[in-house]
């Protein structure tokens, strides 16, 4: 028996496997640490304190669709009880004057999180897929609608407000300052990264990756595929209940947006975006889309179209998100054959940067006549000002758009044939992933 | 209060049947190709500014049949050259391009009409009251809205149940893998398919766009509602989203319209506590919730029978 | 134009300093994208040309005037962070105006900045949001308003109502949420008092923005054989709500409080309501008063559309009035010179920036629309039709008392 177990069972890590691991923990810490000394104006804290709520929020998501398969549309609901409840907390508290400090408000979110997953998980998790996805629709449509007509609760459409200094002080910390938040933020983002990532390491976590890829055979191993999809669901209405809490925290207000649809909607882009198929993806889609969102608008006044775009073009061309782009390089770097592939990713770049360019002109230009025909047409967009009324400016456009177009199409087809020939010389060596 | 009644249940037929010209769309579409059609209540709100664009060039009536027209074929290239691609990246991106692609669509119709109200018209040939119940005229562009839709519906049955290329769409909706094996060009059925889909949208947007407000939040508006009534009338099935329109249409016309609240209901025997902490829920009127009733329907069908009304088909 | 400081919102996130101050920078936050970016652009243009009239004069206090625009799509928390980011610009003076729930949202952000960050003070001009607790429970120091609120409109117009005595049957139709609740609440208050003897035929919420067609509600009000109707509604609330009422025939007079935004001319054309319709406002295009018409003439010349918002030229102007006053932009001193500050307001007559509550008081208008004589300069929305003033209501009758108790900055 011990032997079936020596020859096939893992071995034990290395040392060195280990640090790296460990490692990697520590050195995140304390890139949190010192992350306000390197930028530390009002707007950096509180871009960096939305990333970490966003993070938390995206990974939370992320154990419905990436390690579950379930395609939920509605997950805010549980971010925003989350925050309602903790706004409502943090005004008991103070008003009562009970000691419970800041730090561990957002538990309560947790809780209420894990409540209500818990209440409306049962029924919601009957059928997975698109039925599931319908479910999730329809309850958050309801919840988000029933808002704004329990007025006590929600408060309308103002929604309720509190004050965080109220509250008892946390070794001098009445957290005022956003330096302060920022630090609470940080902390509960690590702790639940690493209660998130612990979870899939379970055997739980691997039994949520098993109904993702085949519901059938996980009943005849003999797990019940629905409480399984039961168990996923409560944790991660758990964990978008802690992020709705530090939302909450940090903008002092909860209201019926916190539920909507919009905010599900966000939440299933960054995910998607950062990459479903690994751990690391919705953070890395948390800290793009976060900073996207907050500085295309100031760029342009159709940042929505952008997104949808940009949306559109992930799912057709790069379904596995960020991530799955960088992973398939993976073999790659471990092959030797990276360098082969670089610089016709660079000949690629060029024509797929000038139909971009072409593209935004066109539709910068489309915009600056429909929204002001009469005005001034020297407009900006991107940083870039030109001329909108100029035939130059269009010709240019429609150029580099269908030149962009012809030329990167035949620079992909020789870059995708570069890239078989170094992945092959990598599978040679014995690198598969 | 007959005349409050009549005028409700007219008006509810009518919104019924217009959400049904939508939900067959989305029902054919969603039992030959597998994926929920997101943007299908965008298609409704390009048929809307297609018609009224077309309507200050030639008029209402050729507006009738050109926009649909369009909206098809944009439909059918979306298909082609999105949809299909997308297919083999599996059921989830497939409902994440559409969903992608309704966002799209709403932006660029706001970038090329803006995002206040568009001012179409009602045709003059049309702008009349039709008949009057008791003192409330009732207008005769409704009445055509109601023949409209009647009229599409009965050639829909029709061509679905007499036509060759209906009895092959009848086929793929239940075996779509038997028709390919068969000869049949799916490929090509699945395209049709998905035009024709998108063209209904696209007349139930001509239809109302006059009556109702044409703005480009219109699809944000309808569309949940739509999701609700095929889930509710049945995946896969058209009659039951022709009954699941009517039951919703009806239902939201006369939720507006009631004023009761279980305080009414109660009264004086209302317990004291109802007015404090449950005052939300026990003062709020049936009106109030009317845009919420449609979902509670939706999740209660889904809890107590997932198939929908007349389902045949799980997912 | 409206794309400046890109680079000035991009790099301070990621931690610049504040630019130096050769300017007055105003932060503009408001929709600019979304549902509610037609109603932000006006205002942005109203706030761009108001900013050009002032640096032609020299600016105040010799520094040119900035209008630095922020997006807030509408949003409450994402108007928290464009907030911040005008503070990271070196905005001290922000000004919002579409939606109450942001206002709320934002007095309490400023206050709370104003008391965490002493010398860092910004000020927070509200030129649109009229909810009555934003001068009352929720008022304070760092909030000004220049919009008279729903409670004060309804008080202007229930005035004018009790010298009308055709007016014997009332039904209120409003939208349900808190505007809706206060314009319901306080029509009722103010008639009760002034006119017991008008019957209050109806009483009806109905969902915001969310009904397609209001035969039902017109079904009601004509059943109850009211004569005239007051409604908050806007929007596609107000342009549907005038259409079933054209399609049922229905002859009432409608009493407003956003009749002339964006979408409701063109409603009222189109359901043929020809002087039928009213609104409360502190200004309309054809009053008469001679500068505010060259002004008017300008504005359309410039951008197209009517001047929607005569109250932001009132609080544009006191702001450089008070500057000038307190010969200095610290927002401190510009709030001491402008709270209890009297001023020529735009259409004619005297306004006063009350100091107790920091709500100001102006002239009222009660003005019809539809069509017009040689004395009416102006149409509407490209309809022909235009407004006419059908009453006047000085500041002394638009004034109510306030339970606002601020806590002052020492």
């Amino acid at each position: 028996m011990s032997e079936l177990t020596t020859s096939v069972a893992p071995p034990y890590p290395p040392l060195s496997e280990k640090l790296r691991f460990y490692g990697l923990w520590v050195a995140a810490a304390l890139i949190l640490l010192i992350l306000p000394k390197v930028f530390g104006s009002g707007g950096a804290l509180t871009t960096f304190s939305l990333i970490g709520i966003s993070i938390i929020f995206s990974l939370s998501y992320n154990i419905l669709l990436g390690q579950t398969g379930m395609l939920s549309f509605g997950h805010a609901v549980y971010y925003g009880l989350g925050g309602f409840l903790v706004i409502h907390s943090i005004n008991l508290i103070g008003a009562n004057k009970l000691p419970i400090p800041l730090p561990f408000v957002p538990l309560i979110g947790g809780l209420t999180g894990l409540f209500f997953a818990a209440l409306l998980g049962w029924v919601s998790t009957k059928r997975s897929g698109t039925a599931f996805a319908m479910i999730s629709l329809g309850v958050a449509e309801l919840i988000a609608s029933s808002a704004l007509i329990l007025r006590t609760f929600f408060g309308g459409e103002a929604g309720i407000s509190a004050n965080r200094t109220k509250l008892f002080r946390f070794f001098a910390w009445n957290f005022g300052p956003q330096i302060q938040i920022y630090y609470l933020i940080a902390a509960w983002t690590l702790l639940a990264v690493i209660a998130m990532y612990a979870l899939t390491r379970t055997p739980l976590g691997r039994m949520c990756n098993a109904v993702r890829d085949n519901p059938e055979r996980v009943r005849f191993v003999g797990y019940n595929p629905h409480v399984i999809r039961y168990l996923a669901f409560c944790f991660a209405g758990f964990f978008a209940g802690i992020a709705g809490a530090l939302a909450a925290i940090n903008f002092e207000i909860a209201n019926a947006a916190y539920l909507g649809a919009l905010q599900s909607g966000a939440v299933l882009y960054s995910t998607y975006i950062g990459g479903v198929g690994y751990f690391i993806g919705p953070i890395v889609g948390a800290i793009f889309v976060t900073l996207l969102s907050l500085n295309l608008s100031d760029m342009t006044s159709v940042w929505q179209l952008y997104f949808g775009l940009i949306f559109i073009a992930v799912v057709t061309f790069a379904p596995g998100g960020i991530t799955g782009l960088l992973m398939m390089h993976r073999p790659l770097i471990k092959g030797g054959s990276l360098g082969r592939v670089l610089p016709y990713y660079a000949i690629a770049f060029v024509p797929t940067l000038a139909m971009i360019v072409g593209l935004v002109l066109a539709i910068e230009t489309i915009v600056h006549y429909s929204l002001n025909p009469s005005g001034d047409p020297n407009i900006r967009a991107f940083g870039i000002g030109f001329n909108a009324s100029s035939p130059i400016v269009w010709l240019i456009a429609l150029v580099l758009i269908i030149a962009g177009f012809f030329i990167a199409r035949r620079t992909w087809s020789w870059l995708a044939h570069v890239w078989d020939e170094a992945l092959t010389t990598a599978r040679d060596k014995g690198y598969h992933t | 209060m007959l005349e409050l009644i009549i005028i409700s249940t007219l008006n509810g037929i009518l919104f019924g049947m217009l959400l049904f010209l939508m939900a067959s769309g989305l029902t054919l579409i969603f039992s030959m190709l597998g994926v929920l059609n997101f943007a299908h209540a965008s298609f409704y709100m390009l048929g809307a500014f297609f018609g009224f664009q077309i309507s200050r060039w030639l008029g209402f009536w050729p507006a009738l049949f050109i926009a649909p027209l369009l909206a098809g074929a944009l439909g059918a290239a979306v298909e082609r050259f999105g949809l299909r691609r997308v297919h083999r990246n599996g059921h989830v991106a497939e409902l994440l391009f559409t969903f992608g692609l309704a966002f799209v669509i709403e932006e660029i119709v706001q970038i090329i009409w803006g995002k206040s109200p568009v001012d179409f018209r009602i045709p003059s040939s049309l702008d009349f009251p039709a008949f009057q119940i008791f003192s409330t005229n009732y207008p005769a562009y409704k009445m055509f809205m109601l023949l409209a839709s009647i009229t599409i519906f009965v050639g829909l049955l029709l061509v679905l149940t007499k036509s060759r290329v209906g009895l092959i769409v009848q086929a793929a909706l239940t075996h779509p893998h038997m028709v390919g094996h068969l000869g049949h060009n799916v490929e090509r059925i699945f395209m049709l398919v998905f035009g024709v889909g998108t063209a209904l949208a696209a007349i139930a947007g001509v239809i109302a766009g006059p009556a109702l407000v044409t703005q480009s939040n219109m699809a944000a508006l309808l569309g949940p509602i739509l999701f609700v009534v095929v889930v509710v009338g049945g995946l896969g099935s058209l009659p039951g989203a022709f009954v699941a329109s009517l039951l919703i249409g009806l239902i939201q016309t006369f939720a507006v319209s009631i004023n009761g609240s279980l305080a009414e209901a109660f009264g004086p025997l209302s317990p004291a506590y109802a007015h404090t902490w449950l005052a939300d829920i026990w003062d709020v009127t049936v009106a109030q919730i009317a845009p919420i009733i449609p979902y509670l329907l939706l999740v209660l069908i889904l809890v107590f029978r997932p198939m929908g009304l007349l389902g045949t088909r799980e997912t | 134009m409206r794309h400046w400081m890109i680079i000035a919102a991009f790099l301070p996130i990621l931690g610049g300093t504040a630019f130096a101050q050769e300017s007055v920078k105003i932060g503009y936050i408001d929709p600019l994208s979304g549902g509610g970016a037609s109603v932000g652009e006006t205002g942005l243009k109203t706030f761009q040309f108001l900013a050009d009239e002032l640096n032609a004069k020299g600016g105040v206090l010799g520094k040119k005037v900035e209008i630095v625009p922020f997006d807030n799509k509408t949003n409450p928390q994402e108007s928290l962070i464009q907030a911040q980011k005008a503070i990271d610009a070196g905005v001290r003076y922000i000004t919002q105006g579409n939606g109450s729930s942001v206002a709320g949202a934002l007095t309490d952000f400023v206050t709370k900045h104003n008391e965490r960050n002493p010398g860092d003070e910004l000020l927070y001009f509200n030129y649109a949001a009229v909810d009555p607790a934003l001068t009352n429970e929720k008022c304070s120091f760092w909030h000004f308003r220049w919009d008279a609120n729903s409670d004060i409109k309804m008080e202007a117009l229930t005035n004018y109502m009790k010298g009308q005595s055709s007016i014997k049957k009332l039904y209120l139709i409003n939208q349900d949420y808190s505007f809706g609740e206060s314009v319901r609440s306080a029509a009722k208050a103010m008639l009760k008092a002034k006119r017991p003897d008008i019957e209050i035929v109806g009483d009806e919420m109905h969902p915001l923005l969310k009904i397609t067609d209001f035969a039902p509600y017109i079904a009601k009000i004509k059943a109850s054989g009211a004569d005239s109707v007051i409604t908050g509604n806007w929007g596609q609330d107000f342009a549907l709500l005038l259409k079933a009422a054209a399609d049922a025939g229905l002859k009432v007079n409608w009493y407003t409080y956003y009749a002339g935004g964006p979408g409701g001319p063109t409603a009222i054309k189109q359901a043929n309501l020809n002087h039928q319709v009213f609104q409360i406002a502190e200004g309309i295009p054809n009053i008469g008063y001679p500068s505010a018409e060259a002004f008017e003439k300008a504005f359309r010349a410039k951008y197209d559309i009517s001047l929607f918002y005569p109250r932001a030229v009132n609080q544009m102007r006191m702001f450089a009035a008070a500057a000038d006053k307190a010969k200095s932009l610290d927002p401190i001193k510009v709030a001491l010179a402008l709270e209890g500050m009297q001023f020529d307001v735009f259409d004619g007559g005297k306004g006063f920036m009350r100091k107790d509550d920091h709500q100001f008081f102006q002239p009222m208008y009660i003005a019809s629309f539809g069509d017009r004589t040689e004395k009416e300069l102006f149409d509407e929305e490209k309809t022909g039709w235009g407004w006419r003033v059908a009453a006047k209501i000085d500041t002394e009758q638009t004034i109510l008392p306030t339970t606002c108790k601020m806590e002052r900055p020492n």
